[in-house]
């Protein structure tokens, strides 16, 4: 197929429409028993016509799939340790390290060191276990808001939330990352190792390192007793900050949880 | 020999890690056949032991159990797929994480699965599959932007995509409601940014999106005609500067993206920058044809089909063809076959059918010539597709009916007029000739 040599040039020049021939239809163009009639013509999902690109297509993804789950052999480095304060973990691949660093230290709670798949969830836990704003708001408004991204949807209790996520988002009812929050006793201080529900796989709350008689302080731990309504308020406001600020988060968005009380 | 199950326990209970991850591995592999596979699904707990292992706190184990997960995504039995369906929340939850490669694992996973079970997608859709790939396709990696594209083209795919999937109507948050389609036309967009690879699987999404027919008006909207537009100029010149192979690849979506946008109403109605009126676009056409002439003329119909929605309906890209000297390449394509045949012809009658001063430039020529030709064709509809093209070139421009009688035409006509769906208009000709 032999195109003009000036095609090239038309190409490259710029844009621009052709001046149109003047249209003169005569009637007898369509009369029977001749029926041409120009029209643009469309072409449903199903149609055979798609058949042949159809096909290409799907040979072109056997190939993609395959190079995918070929996993290729991991280029080895010398043994090196996790630098994160408290992690032993030792490895002898990049990509290895990589993981285990997101997975492991990429969303943890400074609070109770329990790692997150994702900043949201993380944001979530820590509203939800770690603030007393949110609890003292979620006494009289719908805070526990659905895990699912994209559902706007908020509720009275973690427990009303899991029947949400479960009934309409057919979550499993035993989601690892919705784990209920301890019952309040007064005097109950949380391990992050004290999970009662622990499943066989460990899940993924709990951090690998080895916890050893936590000093930390009871003052981290959501403790209910009196305070003055200055503490009630600063206190988690200052907490709330310096969470934010640690995930980059500005002041900004720490007035809007304020702000949800209208 | 180890079984499914031994290699299953090693994996939850063993004490070193390394030992845990070996016998993952040693899973893997053997879920690569079917019938291990089989073993897998039907032995009690062992998706439950392998999503607590997916879930697990050591990044490693995690990774391999989601390999061991993609495998089983691989089978073409649904039964296999259902049976993986206890660990969908939590790929769509990883895939808000930040481990690229985990990510793109899981979405490949997630692609498999949606093809093989509607009862996947039936549980996906709620769990919020559609927000989640939307999160996705804010990714800086490449390889995540392909998985991501791959995923959302198989869930695209699903027969009951146009009602569930796609509309904006649609209960659980559907595709056109959210931010994808803008975001899937900027991987679109032609520029040192454009990655391949990319651009394939989301010209896939868009084809499935259009062809669907829901709400293409919105698409155009969102400036897809002059993107696509855009990116079919940029193939042209890709293909001008080298022999890649693989350009064919994304040239067939966005020819049929084209090609089915320009049939909606909107691109009439709606004012000059909407419409598609660029003269290059008629020259990056003709340089992918003869391409596809050279390496895939399996495509050429496509081609052809965005030819003639081009020129129904426009004295604009009707010229073109006539100033940009295209119609005897056109002509050039009559052998490849009867399919090809009909649709050139076509794309002539769209010409001619405009009147005198379009056949005017067809006469004199190598058309005539051309068209007795494919008169000699035995396919019905070649020859009716000639006969109607004859008609108008006789009509408006009559000097070629002598012409036509020297050249043995009325002999040509002869051929056919026992033919029923051809008669009348032989008939018809033969009177025209014989008056002229």
């Amino acid at each position: 197929m032999q195109l003009p040599p000036a095609l090239c040039a038309r190409l490259a020049a710029g844009p621009g429409a052709a001046e149109p021939l003047p249209v003169e239809r005569d009637p007898a163009a369509g009369a029977a028993p001749f029926r041409f009639v120009a029209r643009p013509v469309r072409f449903s999902r199903e149609h055979q016509f798609f058949e042949d690109g159809d096909v290409q297509r799907h040979l072109y993804l056997q190939d993609v799939l395959m190079q995918v789950a070929d996993v290729p052999e991991k280029p080895r480095v010398p043994a090196f340790a996790c630098q994160v304060a408290g992690c032993c973990q030792v490895f002898d691949a990049l990509d290895d390290y990589e993981h285990h660093y997101h997975t492991l230290h990429g969303n943890v709670c400074s609070f109770c060191k329990r790692a997150f798949p994702s900043g949201h969830l993380l944001d979530a836990h820590i509203l939800e276990w770690h603030d007393s704003l949110f609890q003292i708001l979620s006494e009289r408004q719908d805070m526990y808001q659905c895990l699912v991204e994209g559902c706007t949807e908020k509720f009275k209790t973690s427990r009303d939330r899991k029947d949400h996520m479960v009934r309409m988002h057919l979550y499993p009812v035993d989601f690892r990352f919705d784990k209920p929050k301890k019952s309040r006793s007064p005097a109950s201080a949380e391990a992050p190792g004290d999970s009662g529900e622990r499943s066989e796989g460990e899940a993924m709350e709990i951090c690998s390192e080895p916890v050893a008689a936590s000093p930390a302080p009871a003052g981290e731990r959501r403790i209910y007793r009196h305070r003055s309504v200055s503490e009630l308020v600063l206190k988690p406001v200052l907490n709330m900050c310096l969470v934010l600020r640690i995930l980059g988060c500005t002041w900004a968005a720490a007035l809007l949880i304020l702000n949800s009380e209208r | 020999m180890w079984s499914v199950q031994q290699f299953l326990r090693q994996a939850q209970r063993g004490t070193e890690e390394k030992e845990r991850e070996g016998a993952l591995v040693s899973l893997r592999r053997g879920l690569q056949h079917p019938e291990t596979q089989q073993t897998f699904i039907r032995l009690e707990g062992s998706m439950r032991t392998l999503v607590g292992l997916l879930t697990s706190n050591q990044a490693l184990l995690q990774l391999e159990a989601a390999r061991c997960l993609h495998e089983l995504s691989h089978s073409e039995q649904s039964t296999v797929a259902e049976a993986c369906l206890p660990a969908t929340s939590y790929l769509l939850t990883y895939l808000s994480g930040h481990s690229s490669d985990f990510i793109e694992l899981c979405l490949y996973t997630l692609g498999n699965l949606i093809v093989e079970s509607e009862a996947v997608r039936r549980q996906l859709l709620p769990q919020g599959i559609v927000p989640a790939l939307a999160a996705c396709i804010q990714s800086p990696h490449v390889a995540v932007l392909e998985a991501l594209g791959y995923a959302l083209s198989q869930l695209l795919q699903a027969e009951e995509a146009p009602e569930k999937i796609i509309p904006p109507a649609s209960a659980s948050s559907s595709i056109l409601a959210s931010t994808l389609p803008q975001h899937m036309l900027q991987m679109l967009q032609p520029g040192p940014k454009l990655n391949p690879g990319v651009a394939v699987e989301f010209a896939w999404c868009l084809h499935y999106i259009i062809c669907s027919q829901v709400s293409n008006p919105l698409l155009i909207g969102h400036g897809a005609l002059s993107t696509l537009g855009l990116l079919l100029l940029d193939l042209a010149g890709a293909v001008q500067k080298t022999e890649d192979a693989g350009l064919e690849l994304l040239a067939c979506p966005v020819l049929r993206c084209l090609s089915n946008l320009l049939t909606e109403a909107a691109v009439e109605t709606v004012g000059g920058q909407m419409q598609l009126r660029d003269e290059r676009v008629v020259a990056a056409l003709f340089i992918l044809l003869q391409f596809f002439f050279q390496k895939q003329p399996s495509l050429l119909p496509e081609g052809l089909w965005l030819l003639n929605n081009l020129t129904a309906n426009s004295p604009s890209f009707c010229t073109s063809l006539l100033s940009l000297d295209l119609i005897e390449p056109l002509l050039q394509l009559l052998p490849v076959s009867n399919v090809v045949s009909v649709m050139v012809l076509t794309v002539l009658c769209n010409v001619a059918e405009k009147g005198p001063a379009y056949c005017q430039r067809l006469w004199p020529g190598p058309l005539l010539p051309a068209l007795l030709h494919t008169l000699a064709f035995s396919d019905t509809e070649v020859v009716g597709q000639s006969l109607e093209l004859l008609h108008l070139l006789f009509l408006y421009q009559p000097e070629a009916v002598q012409v036509f009688l020297q050249q043995s035409g009325l002999q040509a006509l002869e051929r056919h007029q026992e033919e029923a769906q051809l008669q009348d208009r032989v008939y018809a000709l033969q009177q025209t000739a014989l008056q002229g």
